[in-house]
């Protein structure tokens, strides 16, 4: 049975792109069949972090509008053959989405493969509320920050009215995704602590991404850090969240040392 | 000290500078999408074209044409890949 995955936050720049590539990445090399769709249209980049920028020919809005179809439209990753990309559109607008296309789409892409994983645009506009609208789970990237928590939590409560499964008295399972955590600046108290975000925002912790170059250098290049870089600890950490998602029990490796090379074992239990 | 040693030795053996490819990725692109702004439909309309001339001569599934891409620095190239079903060379023959 497919899913369908939102990875979303409210707030720009918190990662979503990166946790994208880098989380779709994982499970096609776990096995999974796998599309990531991107839905920033006017302002795609998860081609740019895919590294298939310069293979785009159609895009998601072609494929709503009926002007391409699905296959068409569908960049396979060079290095990985199970991951699939459905680009959004650079030219167009926005508004071009409607929810009918899009749960069109969906639904197509669900026969096709295992996973669907969306990635969502910053805001809370119809971009952000297409993208969760058919949403099975939610990946909710949080930086240990006060604006990314605030509006992570406008994005729950989204999650929880909004979308097709709110409104036929089901559930969206969500998940917080930790990024760009800085292990010394948490030691010196600057930071939100993690049990802090987690009790403010209620929500079961899917893993904790360490601030890294890592990340920065796999983007340069166009590849997902899972595949760039998989010793990395970036790499480990959404490699752990994959397998979570799959229904795996790991423990939560909080990452400690300012370099990220040593990390502590915390007693914390995955969703 | 030999654990931190390890540790940077291990960074610099991985630290081959990046920026490079990346300054050359979005030079790539961006002449590109500035070029695309006036004319964004021009992949389309090339498809469409070379879709009514094909199908002048055989009966072609529009979903059995695949199209790709792939923008270089100095050229580009456009693959349109179609699919004929057997036999329709036969039966257009004598039309043509």
């Amino acid at each position: 049975m497919a899913k369908v995955l939102v990875v979303t936050s409210g707030k720009g720049g918190v990662g979503k792109t990166t946790t994208t590539a880098a989380v779709g990445a994982a499970l096609a090399q776990a096995g999974q069949k796998v599309v990531v769709v991107d839905f920033d249209v006017g302002l795609r980049n998860l081609d740019l972090v895919l590294g298939a920028e310069r293979r785009v020919v159609f895009d998601l809005i072609n494929v709503v509008q009926g002007v391409a179809k699905l296959p068409q439209a569908l960049i396979r990753d060079k290095r990985l053959e199970n991951l699939w990309l459905l680009p959004a559109s650079q030219t167009k607008d926005k508004d071009a989405l409607t929810e009918e296309g899009v749960g069109r789409v969906i639904a197509e892409l669900r026969k096709m493969f295992d996973y669907v994983l969306c990635d969502s645009p910053a805001g809370i506009e119809r971009g952000a509320m297409l993208a969760m609208r058919f949403a099975d789970e939610a990946i909710i990237v949080t930086n240990p920050e006060v604006s990314s928590v605030r509006d992570s939590d406008r994005i729950i409560g989204m999650l929880d009215s909004k979308t097709v499964r709110a409104e036929n008295g089901e559930r969206v399972e969500k998940h917080i995704l930790i990024t760009r955590y800085d292990p010394a600046r948490a030691a010196r108290g600057e930071m939100l602590s993690i049990d802090d975000v987690l009790e403010i925002l209620a929500t079961p912790l899917l893993g904790i991404v360490p601030e890294s170059q890592d990340v920065l250098r796999a983007s340069n290049v166009g590849c997902p850090v899972t595949l760039n870089n998989p010793a990395s600890t970036p790499a480990r950490a959404y490699s752990d969240a994959m397998r979570r998602l799959l229904g795996e029990q790991l423990e939560m490796l909080v990452p400690a040392e300012p370099k990220g090379l040593i990390r502590l074992l915390l007693g914390r239990r995955a969703a | 000290m030999s654990m931190l040693r390890l540790f940077s030795s291990r960074q610099a053996s991985s630290r081959q500078a990046t920026a490079p490819i990346a300054r050359e990725r979005l030079q790539i692109l961006l002449a590109h999408e500035r070029g695309m702004l006036g004319q964004p439909d021009l992949l389309l309309q090339l498809r469409e074209e070379i879709l009514a001339v094909v199908s002048r001569h055989v009966v072609l599934d529009p979903d059995k044409v695949i199209v790709r891409m792939d923008r270089g620095k100095h050229v580009s190239t456009l693959e349109v890949d179609i699919e004929l079903p057997n036999g329709a060379d036969r039966a257009f023959a004598p039309a043509g």
